[in-house]
């Protein structure tokens, strides 16, 4: 099947999921996030690749914190930044998602970083800018609905290298809601693609996607055999919305069940590093003793962020 | 035109219903078929059609198309070779008021392309909650109940339907979703929606809905359809009840004889059905299904303009054009399984007759003449613009089919020809 992430040379014209990444896309990603990380610790934190550039940071859901990291990576490279809180003009005037995307395509946009609440939504801009024929046109998959967040999960995979260097001797244990997680789907195709020997998906029932397993996964039910032994244990954020009885009972029950306290930790190996993609639920999912311990790594994570998106952009600029 | 005295010269008759496959002359007269091979006495042709190359089989019949525009859907099926057609009740506004069916019926004749046999709300408004007058629907013209894709939540409102219906010998039509369990739901719930974190419909939310249909139909007696199964759970149901006794039809959409939930790819919302397109194995289950004729096969033509299908695939509409695809779909389906050409034409012409209690499906003397006369080798491709239907959408855009209808006629006169 074509990929619609790769141009016919197999460079990233689109980064939509990680998904049917070859590895040695994203080892070339890591690697020029890595040079990146240099330029953040520099007087002057800029490099020229995407001066005369228009990024447009297209939110059809809100989020602060993932569209200034975009916006702070997409600055450093010089690029013009053009921010659109969608969610509160155009869409709401009942214009459909792919009008919004030609308007902006008149306006010159080089490249969109998008976040929509609908699975898929990033690969219909994509599909339809191929249409159109400009293939000069870049997509940034910035989070679509329960699907994919490319650019975290490749932030996670550089943390990992960072403290982990190797991933093939890794249990990773990836913990909560990955039922409506796009990181950790994210995560789960990045770490099968990067080798790492087990991944391991940990959660109730309800909160696990059915036949997980076929991504590659071995499921857990409870959190001690999931946490036992491991490298690296991601945390996913639990929605309050997904508390309020349907899926499970109470934030009370699943911190007992599944939250992560220091007692817990101590099942993974002594230097286990803990992720979180944040924003964190103290005492929902992660006790405030580990979130602020020597072993969460969840604020390197939010650096690597910034160099990992400067590297994205600037290959799909350079392609 | 209809009193004309036509005869059909040269082509291979197929006519599963009674059994005839071979190369015989064909006459008709007044509207219906009044020979084969041997012209009734004093027989004179005004006209004579060679159909040389061709087969010649009962114009099709069609479980489950929605028109949209009557005209241009209704000139699809005639370019299909379909010349009967049942529609759902799910029209705007829904067919719950006799005069609409009327309306309806009325529009069709005059247009006198297909014949559309409307099936009536089983409910208010399609709503579940109060019963639809059943009677006058069906004195309006209705030949069937359903509630389309709205699933009667209150089991009690449904056995109070069947019952009702039964009293007068109306069939009941469902097509098989909890509400509940499929709420949300836009793909199957199995690996390709759970890698795409596209919201899944269990099996179980057919599974469930057949059980309790099957149970009010055993309690009620009353005639029961189930529509555009998905998978080999709920077949082996139908099955299962079918072995021990219970009257259940039941119908399968020619797309999910093609399709699974691989096909939808990255997010193709061509690919978008209701029910979803389910696994591999359960597309094979269904295959089986239809083969041994436990199911009758519907182009459940549902055609969407682009505005509801260019959206990211759980806003798209469900639904793909079927009607000018049923019958290449079919004959691409007998090729692959090596099934006989007359087998797999039941499915589209005496079957779905006989479930909807029509008089079609059938080239016997004496009957209407409806046929479908197509070139089984002839290939074309798929575009918008081979498509005489308003709906573009069919994951099948772009790919070659083989099987093209030359000839349409309904009641003896020439409807379709390309």
């Amino acid at each position: 099947m074509h990929n619609p992430q790769l141009n016919t040379n197999g460079e990233l014209t689109h980064l939509l999921s990680i998904d049917g990444l070859p590895r040695a896309v994203i080892n070339h990603i890591l690697d020029t996030a890595s040079s990146f990380l240099k330029v953040s610790h520099r007087d002057v934190k800029k490099v020229p690749l995407l001066r005369g550039k228009s990024v447009f940071n297209v939110f059809f859901e809100n989020s602060t914190r993932t569209r200034t990291t975009f916006e702070i990576a997409a600055k450093r490279l010089s690029a013009d930044v053009i921010n659109l809180d969608v969610t509160r003009s155009s869409t709401a005037k009942g214009e459909t998602l792919l009008d919004t995307v030609d308007n902006l395509v008149a306006m010159h946009a080089d490249m969109f970083v998008v976040r929509h609440a609908a699975s898929g939504a990033p690969h219909l801009i994509a599909d339809h800018l191929r249409r159109l024929g400009r293939n000069d046109v870049h997509v940034v998959n910035a989070g679509d609905g329960s699907h994919a967040h490319p650019t975290q999960g490749l932030l996670d995979m550089y943390t990992i290298r960072h403290f982990k260097q190797d991933f093939s001797n890794l249990s990773v244990a990836i913990v909560g809601d990955i039922l409506h997680s796009r990181v950790a789907r994210s995560d789960i195709h990045a770490l099968t693609t990067l080798g790492a020997a087990e991944v391991r998906a940990v959660g109730p029932q309800t909160l696990l996607p059915t036949a997980i397993e076929k991504m590659g996964v071995r499921v857990c039910h409870d959190l001690a055999s999931g946490l036992r032994d491991c490298d690296v244990v991601i945390m996913l954020r639990l929605q309050n919305e997904r508390m309020n009885g349907a899926l499970l009972p109470s934030a009370r029950e699943y911190f007992r069940c599944y939250g992560l306290t220091p007692a817990m930790l101590a099942l993974a190996k002594p230097d286990c590093i803990v992720m979180h993609p944040g924003p964190m639920n103290r005492g929902v999912e992660i006790d405030s003793d580990v979130a602020d311990g020597t072993q969460a790594v969840i604020l390197p994570q939010v650096t690597f962020g910034i160099a990992v998106r400067m590297a994205v952009m600037g290959i799909l600029a350079g392609n | 035109m209809s009193e004309q005295a036509l005869q059909i010269s040269n082509a291979r008759l197929i006519d599963p219903d009674s059994r005839l496959d071979g190369h015989h002359e064909l006459y008709i007269s007044d509207g219906r078929i009044v020979g084969i091979g041997q012209p009734p006495p004093g027989f004179s042709a005004q006209r004579r059609i060679d159909a040389g190359g061709l087969i010649a089989c009962p114009g099709l019949v069609d479980l489950s198309t929605r028109l949209g525009g009557i005209e241009p859907e209704l000139g699809a099926a005639v370019a299909g070779g379909v010349t009967s057609l049942a529609c759902p009740p799910d029209t705007k506004p829904p067919l719950d008021e006799p005069g609409l069916v009327e309306r309806l019926v009325r529009r069709s004749a005059t247009l006198g392309l297909a014949r559309v046999y409307p099936i009536g709300a089983l409910t208010q408004q399609l709503g579940g909650e109060r019963l639809a007058e059943m009677n006058s629907l069906a004195r309006a013209g209705c030949i069937a109940f359903s509630q389309a894709r709205n699933p009667v939540v209150d089991t009690q409102l449904l056995l109070r339907a069947m019952q009702y219906a039964a009293t007068f010998g109306y069939a009941v039509r469902l097509r098989p979703q909890d509400r509940f369990l499929a709420r949300d739901g836009v793909a199957h719930d199995g690996e390709v929606a759970s890698r795409l974190g596209l919201a899944g419909i269990p099996v179980a939310a057919e599974t469930v809905a057949i059980a309790t249909a099957l149970q009010l139909a055993a309690h009620t007696g009353v005639r029961l359809h189930l529509s555009r199964l998905s998978s080999a759970a709920g077949v082996a149901l139908i099955r299962a009840a079918r072995q021990s006794g219970v009257q259940v039809s039941c119908d399968i959409a020619i797309h999910h004889l093609h399709l699974s939930e691989m096909d939808i790819g990255f997010f193709d919302s061509n690919a978008r059905f209701d029910p979803p397109l389910r696994s591999v194995s359960d597309r094979n289950a269904l295959r089986a299904a239809v083969r041994d004729g436990l199911a009758a096969i519907c182009s459940d033509h549902t055609p969407v303009d682009a505005d509801g299908k260019q959206l990211p695939f759980a806003d798209a509409l469900p639904g793909a054009t079927g009607l000018e695809l049923l019958l290449p779909l079919t004959l691409h389906w007998a090729a692959q399984e090596k099934l006989p050409l007359s087998l797999a034409l039941a499915r589209i012409t005496c079957d779905p007759a006989a479930i909807l209690g029509i008089e079609a499906g059938s080239l016997a003397v004496g009957r209407a003449a409806d046929l479908c006369l197509f070139d089984p080798d002839e290939s074309w491709r798929v575009t918008p613009e081979s498509l005489r239907s308003q709906g573009k959408n069919t994951p099948f855009l772009g790919q070659e089919m083989c099987g093209r209808v030359r000839i349409t006629l309904v009641g003896g006169r020439v409807v379709f020809s390309a």
